[in-house]
């Protein structure tokens, strides 16, 4: 009999391991893991929205638990900071794998950082591309849910009042409700808008959402939408703006000359009835639902010719990229794990509880009302106004100089006053433009 | 040679041996935290750059546009016209209440906590507490503090002074205990005034007290940044024809952050080239107050 030499008795001990741990990967937790491409590699998703963060968190971590060689990392960046948490981010070795682009201004700033989601399964999951944000033919980053905004009502209110959503079907029929409103607001108990406060928390209200009218309008007359920053507007649909901005200032819970300091908390007026208007959208709609059991979204009337037929500003700064620079295996990793978020059952349902819509098949129906407001109206056959807004140059800045235009003109609205705001608005837009493209 | 010498020149060379051993971890922190920072930061004032890893030269294209830009040079005098005035107030405040608080007042010492209370708040939190106490009497007369440059200088001038003056005080109270009994009983006894004892004589010997805080509170005035940002933020702005704003309250600090931060990646090199230029100024302007006060300082 041959002696067992040393050297053969170690590559036994060695084949029967690798046998053994081979046997071990087929079963149990391995064959999930084997059915799925074996997942592995790390997640870095560098959340946008803070009321996402909760459901974020326990998502990431019921992954790990389902998928223990995926390590989930979820950070939120604080509200109206991710720009700059980004930056010092990505600077590092474990920089974000998951992170959001949200307009065109992000995509010129870190489309290089993204790679391409053209054919991956996350992009063909979608139910529709009208909130990705491509460059040429480069889908840079996929829209996970999208929003919209305009007027929300109160329909109880309205109602105690002796009218009907239903009336409103323009500007004019607008106006006629909400002086109404106002004008009885100490015998009703209530008053007409909510505060347009001009401070940091609520100031986007008007100089984001609101502006979107001038633009979506001038994109109309167009005839087509941008699909890049335009060097200049014309600010011809200004007068509307201005329409509903002084119909909302006017007929409101406050005076006018308090909007520029601002600490009214227009949310919690419109959610303990104390308003029957506010502008606001699908975002707002978790801090009132408890509270305010009837209620819809209608278009900005603003005394725009045709604007019966106008629907809801619908889109999304909510789009997700995968970092290029990331290893392969955490890109897929990322793309694994950001796919799981949208299609299993389970994920999903959280995700929508939190989002409000998703945008993929399968997903669960939202329950948010202004959403389903917004779609229909678009089902019969109103237009949709796209989020010009989105394209607003240097936005910080512009935004900036638009509040405190804007805060000079609820003291004292007077027409000086309110052409400093036209020069903000439209000049400063070129302005901005130049300084971004600079 | 003594014993006892030798053993101190072995004791003193063996400190000479093992000094680089204790130097080194402070040598390296100091390096790390502020060396290496500062260089780079110099570097990239020379460059345009998204990120700071990735950064390409572009000469002294940042300097001139720095200078170039017409907000810069508004928050520029602005940012003096606040640190001249706060320097002025803050410190005879101080040093009055100081004067009074050494005079054998009773409760003294309360008086001394609470006035040096406020510089325990952080500054964005003061800045907003105070927006809110100068709006809610600013609604009566239908204006605020957002709306009017002139409101929003002084606004920012009370703050300051509210949160330093008690800091300037315990640096002044330290300085009047210092000065000798003798000297004051001397002038007394000579037939000088109040008045001409404070002038002539404390005043001379609380001059270090008066370098520091001078400094202090100028330096202090110059790098202001929390408070500004919070008060006011640099409303209201003049919507300039072309479009363009200046922040009538906007320091040069919130200048160099909002150039960094607002205008996404373009104007980071200018922003890095302000920040340069601010440090020189800073450093500048302090060290020439520190070599005039200095010169006024008397030997006891």
């Amino acid at each position: 009999m041959k002696a067992i030499t040393r050297r053969s008795f170690l590559a036994g001990v060695a084949s029967a391991a690798t046998v053994a741990g081979l046997a071990a990967c087929s079963n149990g937790s391995g064959s999930k893991a084997a059915s799925d491409g074996a997942r592995k590699g790390k997640v870095y998703w560098l959340n946008f929205k803070p009321e996402l963060d909760t459901t974020a968190q326990s998502l990431a971590k019921k992954y790990m638990e389902k998928y223990p060689d995926v390590k989930v990392k979820v950070v939120t960046a604080a509200s109206g900071t991710y720009e700059q948490t980004l930056t010092s981010e990505m600077d590092k070795d474990d920089a974000p794998t998951l992170f959001v682009i949200g307009n065109r201004a992000a995509l010129k700033e870190w489309g290089s950082y993204a790679m391409d989601l053209k054919d991956t399964e996350l992009v063909k999951a979608q139910n529709t591309d009208e909130y990705n944000l491509k460059d040429g033919n480069k889908v840079v980053a996929a829209g996970y849910c999208y929003e919209c905004y305009g007027i929300c009502v109160n329909d109880e209110l309205l109602e105690k009042a002796g009218h009907s959503k239903d009336d409103i079907k323009d500007f004019a029929s607008l106006k006629k409700v909400v002086e109404d409103i106002h004008s009885r607001a100490s015998e009703l108990g209530f008053d007409a808008f909510a505060a347009t406060d001009l401070d940091g928390a609520s100031a986007w209200r008007v100089t984001g959402h609101l502006a979107n009218l001038e633009y979506f309008y001038e994109e109309k007359k167009a005839g087509s939408t941008w699909t890049e920053c335009p060097k200049t507007i014309t600010g011809e649909y200004l007068p509307n703006y201005k329409n509903l901005f002084d119909l909302a200032i006017n007929n409101s819970t406050v005076a006018p000359e308090t909007l520029a300091t601002g600490g009214h908390d227009p949310e919690t007026e419109f959610a303990q009835g104390k308003a029957a208007f506010i502008f606001s959208g699908s975002f707002g709609y978790a801090d009132i639902k408890d509270t305010v059991k009837k209620t819809s979204c209608i278009p900005y009337y603003c005394g725009v010719q045709g604007e019966e037929k106008a629907g809801l500003n619908c889109g999304t700064e909510n789009c997700w990229a995968v970092n290029d620079n990331a290893s392969e295996e955490d890109k897929k990793a990322t793309l694994d794990f950001a796919l799981w978020l949208v299609t299993d059952g389970e994920a999903a349902k959280d995700m929508v509880d939190a989002l409000g819509v998703l945008p993929f098949t399968g997903a669960p129906e939202g329950t948010n009302p202004y959403l389903n407001n917004a779609a229909d109206l678009a089902s019969k056959g109103n237009y949709t106004m796209d989020w010009a807004t989105n394209f607003q140059p240097n936005v910080d800045t512009y935004r900036a100089a638009l509040v405190s235009a804007l805060n000079s003109y609820t003291g004292d609205q007077s027409e000086a006053n309110w052409g400093a705001f036209k020069t903000a608005f439209v000049d400063g837009w070129a302005n901005n433009y130049g300084k971004t493209s600079a | 040679m003594t014993k006892k010498a030798k053993g101190g020149s072995i004791r003193q060379s063996s400190i000479r041996r093992w000094a680089p051993l204790f130097i080194c971890p402070v040598f390296v922190a100091f390096c790390i935290g502020f060396v290496w920072p500062f260089i780079q930061g110099i570097y990239l004032s020379f460059c345009n750059f998204k990120l700071v890893s990735k950064a390409t030269f572009v000469g002294l294209d940042n300097y001139v546009q720095a200078l170039a830009d017409a907000s810069f040079a508004h928050s520029f005098w602005y940012t003096a016209a606040t640190a001249i005035v706060s320097l002025v107030l803050i410190n005879v405040i101080a040093f009055a209440v100081a004067y009074a608080l050494t005079q054998n007042l009773k409760g003294s010492n309360i008086f001394r906590t609470i006035f040096f209370m406020p510089n325990l708040i952080g500054g964005i939190v003061l800045g907003y507490i105070w927006s809110m106490i100068f709006d809610g009497i600013l609604q009566a007369y239908s204006t605020s503090i957002l709306l009017d440059s002139t409101l929003g200088f002084w606004g920012l001038i009370i703050l300051m002074c509210w949160q330093q003056i008690g800091y300037m005080m315990i640096i002044y109270i330290a300085g009047l205990q210092a000065v000798p009994e003798d000297m004051i009983e001397a002038a007394k006894i000579d037939g000088a005034t109040k008045l001409q004892t404070l002038f002539k004589v404390i005043i001379p010997n609380v001059m270090p007290s008066i370098t520091i805080c001078t400094f202090l509170s100028l330096t202090n005035g110059f790098k202001l940044f929390d408070q500004n940002l919070a008060l006011t933020g640099g409303l209201p702005f003049i919507i300039q024809p072309d479009g363009g704003t200046i922040n009538t309250t906007e320091m040069l600090a919130l200048n160099i952050y909002n150039t960094f931060y607002t205008s996404g990646a373009a104007t980071r090199g200018v922003a890095q080239a302000k920040a340069v230029l601010f440090f020189v100024l800073v450093a500048g302007l302090g060290l020439a107050q520190l070599a005039y006060t200095r010169k006024r300082e008397v030997q006891q």
